[in-house]
């Protein structure tokens, strides 16, 4: 009989380790994570009847859940059939938490590498038009159409190309990328070697940060595997050659940004480049290089086994395919929900999410990392999709939701933009630098109640010039946040005038 | 063995490497716990830099220290996921407490799972007073 007791770093942070080591008379497999952190660590027994889950499992418990199975507690039943995850549309996470992470046979059984064999059919022009044809945008944030930028550094001539993965997904409330890397790397590797044979491109970097070891061996521990199997090297045995190296960054959140990303791989500060050039004509080393999140290349070789159609026939508008979304902060269960764009924020953050944990009402959402706009219940019913975020005011940026009760004090979140940004600002561009201490500042004396309406425009100001003025997404989203929570939550900001008029 | 052996055994592994500074660097963090002033012109001449170059790098990213931390150190995330289950009120219980260093990080993708802390590689969430009174009692032991 196999148990599963996940690997990934979620589970680990809760005990899976002594829960597998717990295990007796089972062969333990540590698998990805299912992604419903409220269960973890979730133990699954395989039987007749499918596997079988029990939650929230200490060493202790285990035991007992041996001997009394299904009669147990803590049993939750057949986990595929868990509501959670039965609504989902699992594309990108089809593997994830059900496979072994590390075995490529795993891989191979559970519809591993069809994507690559079809590329290599297909050869590089015909794989960057599947890619194109498919409607993929950036995952990362920003949403740029992946064909578009793959046809770019395919038609670009150079004696050396680049393929870099952003695995650097500092944004609060996300965890998707980590979750790939962690629970189906190969698919990852599959995805970049795509890429590779695509453009035209020997050489892959991915850039993982530094807050997540476990990835980066998880990541180091695949990359020797899939050389094995030549899924690094002569892919497949084909004549395309493509192999990669995992780097580690050191803490910078900035360096989420791409041009700023390849500054920190060469090995200089996290400082982020003018465009253009484009990162696909002029990238790393100023080669020609694509550099794509991680969802994004992990998305590839679905989109390549399937075919683009299969891919594009989810979604709305120009949105397509389907998006890994994160559900966190104070909410019933929290973990990642894949689904087609479209679906509503009220019915992710009530019906699935289950509202928050604390048991409060929803007074907020986060939507797209500490760059995305706040928005209140009133606006729960935007479909997902990039350009009604846009359209809002807002992003859906890595798709992170947050949740917050109505215990958040809203001024003191845009008062923590501020911060945030300030503390991880490159320091290049001048309204980033500057102006988010000063945002700072100014909404410090907001909350201390001095001269608020002067500060309050003040802010305003501010944002224009940031959002208008800075060379990066780090000082030109800060905004978001920040007046979102003025224009939804204003009432927040004028309990601080009620201080002034007391004082 | 001597810190300039060590400096020097870190640099030969990463000979020839594309991009090599930031691998050397978080080595020389790993190896030392931080990185020394008297490592920045070694690794200067190695890679053929200007120790301006190498010291704008050390001073740029928030792993890398030029100190060494005098008490054992503990990560705790104060992003908006953690801050939105608690990490604020949480937090008094490791800055008030005199045997341990906190130093903030943002985010440790275990978003759904907070309050959260890191100790080296290892981490800890669902953090409420109890349990980080216990981490923080296993980290200065």
């Amino acid at each position: 009989m196999k148990a599963f007791v996940p690997g990934d770093a979620a589970a680990l942070a809760v005990g899976a380790d002594a829960v597998a080591e717990a295990v007796t008379g089972a062969k333990v497999v540590r698998n990805g994570s299912r992604g419903m952190f409220e269960l973890e660590p979730l133990l699954e027994l395989e039987t007749p009847d499918g596997r079988i889950g029990y939650a929230r499992v200490a060493s202790d418990d285990v035991p007992e859940i041996m001997r009394l199975r299904a009669d147990h507690p803590k049993c939750v039943g057949p986990v595929d059939e868990l509501p959670f995850l039965k609504r989902q549309t699992r594309l990108t996470f089809a593997r994830c938490g059900i496979t072994d992470p590390q075995s490529m046979d795993d891989y191979r059984a559970h519809g591993g590498l069809k994507g690559l064999e079809r590329a290599i059919a297909l050869g590089p022009e015909g794989t960057v038009e599947e890619v194109f044809q498919s409607g993929l945008r950036g995952r990362g944030g920003a949403g740029f159409p992946a064909g578009i930028k793959w046809r770019t550094a395919a038609g670009a001539a150079a004696p050396r190309k680049y393929i870099v993965c952003n695995a650097d997904e500092g944004d609060s409330g996300t965890f998707a990328d980590r979750m790939v890397m962690e629970g189906d790397p190969f698919m990852l590797i599959e995805g970049m070697a795509i890429a590779g044979l695509a453009v035209g491109a020997t050489c892959g970097y991915i850039y993982i940060r530094s807050e997540y070891p476990h990835a980066v061996r998880a990541m180091q521990r695949a990359v020797e595997t899939a050389r094995q199997h030549k899924l690094l090297g002569r892919l497949l045995g084909s004549g395309h050659e493509f192999d990669m190296e995992v780097r580690v960054g050191a803490g910078a959140y900035v360096c989420g940004e791409e041009t700023s990303l390849l500054e920190s791989l060469e090995g200089k500060r996290g400082e982020v480049r003018a465009k253009p050039p484009l990162p696909a004509l002029e990238g790393l080393f100023g080669r020609p290089t694509i550099i794509n999140n991680v969802l994004t290349l992990a998305a590839v070789p679905y989109v390549l086994a399937e075919g683009a159609k299969a891919y594009a026939d989810y979604g709305m508008g120009r949105s397509r395919g389907t998006m890994p979304i994160q559900l966190a902060g104070n909410v019933k269960n929290g973990g990642l929900f894949e689904t087609a764009f479209g679906i509503s924020l009220g019915e992710l953050v009530n019906d699935i999410g289950g509202g928050t944990l604390s048991g409060r009402p929803v007074r907020a959402v986060q939507v797209g990392g500490p760059l995305g706009a706040y928005f209140p219940p009133s606006e729960f019913h935007l479909p997902f999709d990039y350009e009604t975020f846009a359209a809002a005011d807002g992003l859906i940026g890595h798709a992170g939701i947050v949740v917050f009760d109505d215990t958040v004090d809203m001024a003191k979140m845009a008062r923590f933009a501020m911060e945030f940004c300030a503390a991880e600002s490159c320091g290049k561009c001048t309204p980033c630098r500057i102006g988010s201490i000063r945002g700072m500042e100014a909404l410090d004396r907001v909350l201390a109640g001095t001269d608020v309406p002067a500060n309050l425009a003040l802010v305003e100001e501010l944002c224009e010039t940031m959002k208008f003025g800075s060379l990066c997404a780090l000082g030109g989203f800060t905004p978001y946040p920040v007046m979102s929570a003025l224009k939804h939550f204003p009432e927040d900001f004028a309990r601080a005038r009620e201080v002034e008029t007391m004082s | 063995m001597e810190r300039e052996e060590q400096i020097a055994a870190i640099l030969r592994r990463h000979e020839g490497r594309e991009g090599a500074l930031l691998p050397i660097l978080n080595d020389v963090q790993a190896a030392l716990g931080h990185v020394p002033p008297d490592a920045v012109p070694l690794i200067a001449e190695a890679l053929n830099l200007s120790r301006a170059d190498v010291h704008g790098v050390v001073t740029f990213y928030h792993d890398l220290k030029r100190v060494p931390a005098d008490r054992p150190v503990i990560k705790l995330c104060r992003a908006e996921a953690c801050q939105a289950r608690g990490v604020e009120a949480l937090a008094p219980v490791f800055e008030m407490d005199e045997r341990i260093e906190v130093e903030t990080v943002y985010c440790l993708g275990l978003c759904a799972s907070g309050p959260n802390a890191m100790v080296g590689d290892r981490l800890f969430a669902r953090l409420d007073e109890g349990a980080a009174k216990k981490l923080i009692g296993e980290v200065a032991a």
